[in-house]
């Protein structure tokens, strides 16, 4: 059995302007010590889906199932997602500045954690582990930085330091929601390889939250590819980068930077998402998708297998037959061509 | 942080120097006719001349202010023109009475209010938030001197009728006189001062709340696994209360220069009636003094709001 279980997940937020509807339907399952990369445009779900497995959502209608280490986690009560949040689920978010409170030392905030889930503990003791944290995540002279506020550090060092907040308690499972958004390439590519180090350490299971698949490239070992809050392909990582079926993963992958230019986008997908308030009744990516059909446009394609590859899904009209799809691939590349 | 106290200390007394000297300025361009009020209504020029030697109002505006300031600096405020006591006496008076109402009005209203916000704020727009909203635009709309008159009203005159004496009609009883007589003349004026005050620290501490509370640390401390209401109390209110702080300082160094309305409604003998009282006198001396002490507290009030900003977060330096 699998780490976390998420089965059907959907989560509606009640807005003056409708029901936007954030998530619709997600399920994925995570294995222990294994990265599970989520990917997708900003406004995907990723954020919601996630939180909503800690309870983190407020003010929704969620229903579904995430099954976390054998116990149900959605309409768990306070107290059980309480003993689970920090202690069985580390998170760490985008922005390491406003994710930490500005009035509290990052000491302070770690031995928080450690005493919120473990009362016998010291504080002498809480504050030793919490410098031993600092350092294990790369921050140099931890005993003494440790006295410090978030804002008296750099970027990347105060995303360390949510990591060691997070990894305090050795979570099974760290949710880090777009954890290197925020911070520049080389930096980027530091705190990843801090996470990874844990990760071999700890035995953590990882769900990784990006819209970088240079991120996915490096770090995970499934997939899955979100759009307009629900599932549009899910594989292990090497299937997906070079067996990919959904329309949509090609287009993310086409817009890859070039090797050797980091940022520079090459074709970004046209258009954008569509809006969760007024969800198109068929495929939600049939009107940016180059490939769209009538079909498309009346009925909604179900997350199915292809390929004759019992873990690679993808929810697309387009066969499920390798070769045809190839095939698809030439004959839409000529059409554009000729266009 | 010593350096800032010594250049906003030095600032302050910058400012109060131009207070005294407006003041006093102001007082010479409208002259006053205070030696012929006190000469009586058949004096004689002579003896108006003579009162106004004797007040010293005859002598140069200049000279009458460097009078003023040297004597002050000694902590020699002058007399009363009418009574003839000294205005320190007047002062030391009337400050107890405004400082025991502006003390226990300010920890009703900043309590009050401060629980009231956050009880909004944890559940917005729900009954609660909804019925705490309507409680604080009731008084926030009332004029203080009507619900003064109300709390009169309902709490001395209606219950003395029934025969329930528990609220004399107004006046004052200093402490050393008990707690009980003391707190029984006070509590219809604090109610009056806090109940408006509380509806504004209601509305700011509710705002301030929820802006904190939308935070992503508010969602990294959910995410710790931390009791509810330590999030809430410690990392929530912790921030929420910075605006407040700055407002409450404000609100009591202004309340601290007098309270007008409210100890006029309850015939308090605070600074804010002596302010009134020697206004409509014209006793310059008495006049220069409560509003030199209405801005010194201001002054003290504004020093204290920026350490304070600084004690509560650490991202402020003072210089
Ligand atoms: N509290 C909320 N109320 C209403 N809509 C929300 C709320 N939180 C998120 N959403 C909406 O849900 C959608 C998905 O958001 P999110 O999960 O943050 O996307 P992602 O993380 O993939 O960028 C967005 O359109 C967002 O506007
Ligand atoms: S179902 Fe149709 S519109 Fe949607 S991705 Fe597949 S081909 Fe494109
Ligand atoms: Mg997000």
């Amino acid at each position: 059995m699998a780490l976390l279980e998420v089965r059907d997940l959907q989560v509606e937020f009640d807005t003056p302007d409708g029901v936007v509807r954030a998530v619709r339907g997600v399920s994925f399952d995570v294995a222990k010590g294994t990265t599970l990369a989520i990917v997708g445009e900003s406004g995907s779900g990723k954020s919601v889906a996630t939180q909503t497995i800690t309870g983190l959502t407020r003010g929704a209608r969620i229903s579904g199932s995430a099954v976390f280490d054998g116990a149900e986690l959605i309409g768990a009560d306070a107290a059980t997602l309480r003993r689970v949040r920090g202690a069985e689920i580390g998170m760490i978010f985008q922005d390491p500045l406003s994710s930490l409170h500005p009035y509290y030392t990052v000491g302070w905030q770690i031995v928080e954690m450690i005493k919120a889930h473990d009362r016998s503990t010291s504080k002498g003791a809480a504050r030793k582990r919490a410098a031993h944290l600092l350092s294990l995540v790369g921050i140099p002279r931890a005993e003494f930085r440790i006295d410090d506020y978030p804002h008296q550090f750099s970027g990347g060092m105060r995303q360390r330091v949510m990591i060691a907040m997070a990894m305090a308690l050795d979570p099974a499972l760290l949710i880090a929601d777009e954890p290197t958004t925020a911070l520049d390439v080389t930096v980027q590519a530091q705190v990843l390889g801090v996470m990874r180090t844990l990760q071999q350490e700890f035995g953590t299971a990882i769900i990784l939250i990006t819209h970088d698949l240079g991120v996915v490239a490096e770090m995970s070992d499934e997939v899955v590819v979100m759009y307009a809050g629900k599932v549009m392909e899910r594989a292990p990582r090497r299937t997906l980068f070079y067996r990919h079926h959904h329309p949509y993963t090609e287009g993310l992958l086409a817009s890859l930077p070039a090797r050797g230019e980091p940022g520079e986008r090459l074709t970004p997908i046209a258009g954008s998402p569509p809006s969760l308030l007024r969800l198109p009744k068929g495929c939600p990516f049939a009107p940016r998708c180059r490939y769209a059909f009538d079909k498309c446009l009346v009925e909604a394609p179900p997350l199915a297998t292809v390929y004759q590859d019992d873990d690679h899904e993808s929810a697309c009209w387009l066969s499920a037959e390798e070769s045809v799809r190839e095939g698809q691939r030439v004959v839409s590349d000529e059409q554009e061509a000729t266009a | 942080m010593l350096r800032f106290l010594i250049r906003r200390t030095a600032l302050g007394a910058v400012v109060l120097w131009l207070i005294s000297m407006l003041v006093f300025a102001l007082f010479f361009v409208a002259p006053s006719d205070v030696a012929r009020t006190l000469a009586g209504r058949q004096a004689t020029p002579e003896t108006v001349a003579l009162i106004q030697h004797r007040l010293g109002l005859d002598l140069p505006i200049w000279r009458q202010y460097l009078g003023f300031v040297g004597r002050a600096l000694r902590g020699d405020l002058g007399y009363d023109y009418y009574h003839q006591v000294p205005v320190t006496t007047i002062i030391a008076t009337a400050a107890p009475v405004t400082l025991s109402l502006v003390v226990g009005a300010a920890i009703m209203w900043l309590s009050l209010g401060v629980f009231n916000g956050v009880m909004s704020a944890i559940r917005p727009r729900s009954s609660l938030d909804r019925g705490l909203t309507v409680f604080a635009l009731f008084f926030y709309s009332m004029p203080s001197f009507l619900l003064g008159l109300l709390l009169l009203y309902f709490l001395y005159f209606q219950l003395t009728l029934a025969g329930i004496t528990i609220f004399p009609p107004g006046g004052f009883a200093p402490l050393s006189d008990g707690v009980v007589p003391w707190a029984q003349h006070l509590i219809l004026p604090w109610l009056t001062l806090a109940l408006v005050s509380a509806a504004i620290y209601t509305r700011l501490t509710r705002g301030s709340m929820l802006d904190v509370l939308g935070e992503d640390y508010i969602r990294t401390a959910r995410s710790k696994g931390i009791p509810e209401r330590r999030v809430i109390v410690r990392h929530g209110l912790r921030s929420a209360l910075t605006p407040v702080v700055t407002q409450f300082g404000i609100d009591v160094g202004a309340l601290l220069g007098g309270a007008v309305v409210t100890e006029t409604v309850f015939s308090l003998p605070g600074i804010g009636k002596a302010s009134i009282d020697a206004l409509t006198q014209q006793n310059q001396p008495v006049i220069i003094a409560t509003v030199l002490l209405a801005s010194t507290a201001v002054v003290i009030a504004n020093i204290i709001v920026d350490v304070m900003y600084a004690v509560l977060d650490p991202r402020v330096r003072l210089h």
